[in-house]
């Protein structure tokens, strides 16, 4: 499944690297702590956070992740839309909470690695 | 196979979205009035090697007209009919600051031959064909290619290259202490030369992972310091090292989950207590140095032919 498909299922709103949403989503990851996604998320994987700062980008694309959805309505920084940008991270923000939206996620067929 | 078609698709309509739609449209335009004839707009066609052309009346887009439209016409014998009788006047435009893909996707929905482009006042600006797009997109992909291959390929080849009986590349970062915003900017960069030197995709992993969380420790704890990496043919070897405040019991630093963060660095998702464990889970060989006041010295090493 493609990040657009996911977006559209979901009616996520796409705010940075629209051009990078045809990329396959190999599967999906949850947590707010960064150290923990360094180590269990995936290449390719969808990462489901409330964090919003900048270093979310920087993890996303060191990991090669497919895209961040940030949830809760949290408001995205100056500098991670920047930063997404250039770093070509797709981030997509939705009002629903972390919990919702990995529910969602699951229903598609998004798994959790260790699922 | 299938897979390198799929990329291949990808990588297009990425370029798509980068393009805007004026970088790929022919901007020699050759209007004709509706007062022209079928006739002049064959002659027209002809010498300018054209298969349509807009139609404008004081300036104003009115129409459009293509070769279908003077094929028709010469059947029906009606080479002195005007262009404004035979011409589509419901024109669709294109904007010329669009995304290219805005193009692509309307070209396969409306199936049109070409598509005038106007400015955001209305004043046309080119025509864009399907032919227009795919020339674009392919100067595009040449480019982008070229320049990465270059890269890569002067890159990957400096071990063979280069002739020595030991040889070891060196790469150094400085990390900035409390600076959030540019913190991960050395894991980017060692991860992308890395990757130009054509290390394989799972050691390349492993090395980003200990460098960033070396890198966040400098940030979070640190005023800075400096962050290191030599390459080998068998190996890669990370140092980071910085000038305190240090760490008063490593073993303690080096437990799963044990944090001495603040709470707000807590809030932003660091702190987790994972980061040496991190370090360590990456690496074939680690090794921590710290005194309280002189500062912290990690040393990772990671061999090349246990990939992943």
């Amino acid at each position: 499944m493609t990040l657009e498909e996911i977006a559209n299922e979901l009616a996520l709103s796409v705010q940075t690297a629209p051009q990078k949403l045809q990329v396959e989503v190999t599967g999906g990851y949850a947590s707010d702590l960064l150290s923990r996604v360094m180590a269990k998320a995936e290449q390719g994987n969808l990462w489901v956070t409330l964090q919003s700062h900048p270093n979310v980008v920087a993890v996303a694309s060191l990991l090669d992740l497919a895209g961040v959805i940030i949830t809760e309505g949290m408001e995205l920084d100056p500098g991670t839309v920047e930063k997404a940008e250039g770093e070509r991270v797709p981030i997509l923000t939705t009002e629903h909470s972390t919990f919702t939206v990995v529910g969602k996620l699951t229903q598609l067929g998004v798994v959790g690695t260790d699922g | 196979m299938e897979q390198a078609a799929t990329k291949e698709v990808t990588k297009l309509q990425e370029l798509a979205y980068e393009l805007r739609v004026e970088q790929a449209m022919t901007k020699e335009v050759y209007p004709v009035t509706p007062q022209s004839t079928m006739r002049e707009l064959r002659e027209i066609m002809r010498v300018n090697r054209i298969s349509g052309a807009p139609v404008l009346e004081d300036g104003e887009l009115v129409g459009i007209v293509s070769i279908e439209d003077l094929i028709k016409a010469l059947a029906e014998g009606e080479l002195d009919a005007s262009v404004g009788e035979k011409m589509t006047r419901n024109v669709v435009t294109l904007y010329a600051d669009e995304p290219l893909i805005h193009a692509v996707g309307k070209f396969a929905r409306l199936r049109f031959g070409r598509f005038p482009v106007v400015d955001r006042q209305g004043k046309l600006v080119g025509i864009i064909t399907q032919g227009d797009i795919v020339r674009a997109l392919l100067r595009k992909l040449e480019v982008e290619y070229l320049e990465e291959e270059i890269h890569r390929y002067r890159a990957s080849h400096i071990f063979e290259d280069i002739v020595a009986d030991q040889i070891a590349l060196v790469f150094r970062y400085s990390v900035v202490g409390k600076d959030f915003m540019r913190a991960g900017e050395a894991s980017s960069g060692l991860k992308r030369t890395l990757s130009r030197l054509g290390i394989h995709p799972g050691v390349i992993r492993r090395v980003a992972i200990a460098t960033y969380e070396a890198e966040m420790n400098m940030v979070i704890f640190t005023d800075g310091g400096e962050i290191g990496a030599e390459v080998t043919p068998e190996r890669i070897k990370i140092e980071a090292i910085d000038d305190g405040p240090g760490i008063p019991d490593v073993e303690q630093a080096m437990q799963p989950g044990f944090s001495t963060a603040p709470e707000w660095v807590r809030e932003l998702g660091f702190g987790a207590g994972m980061g040496l464990p991190n370090i360590e889970a990456c690496s074939d060989e680690m090794k921590l140095e710290s005194t309280v006041e002189g500062g912290t010295h990690l040393k990772a090493t990671i061999y090349l032919d246990k990939r992943g």
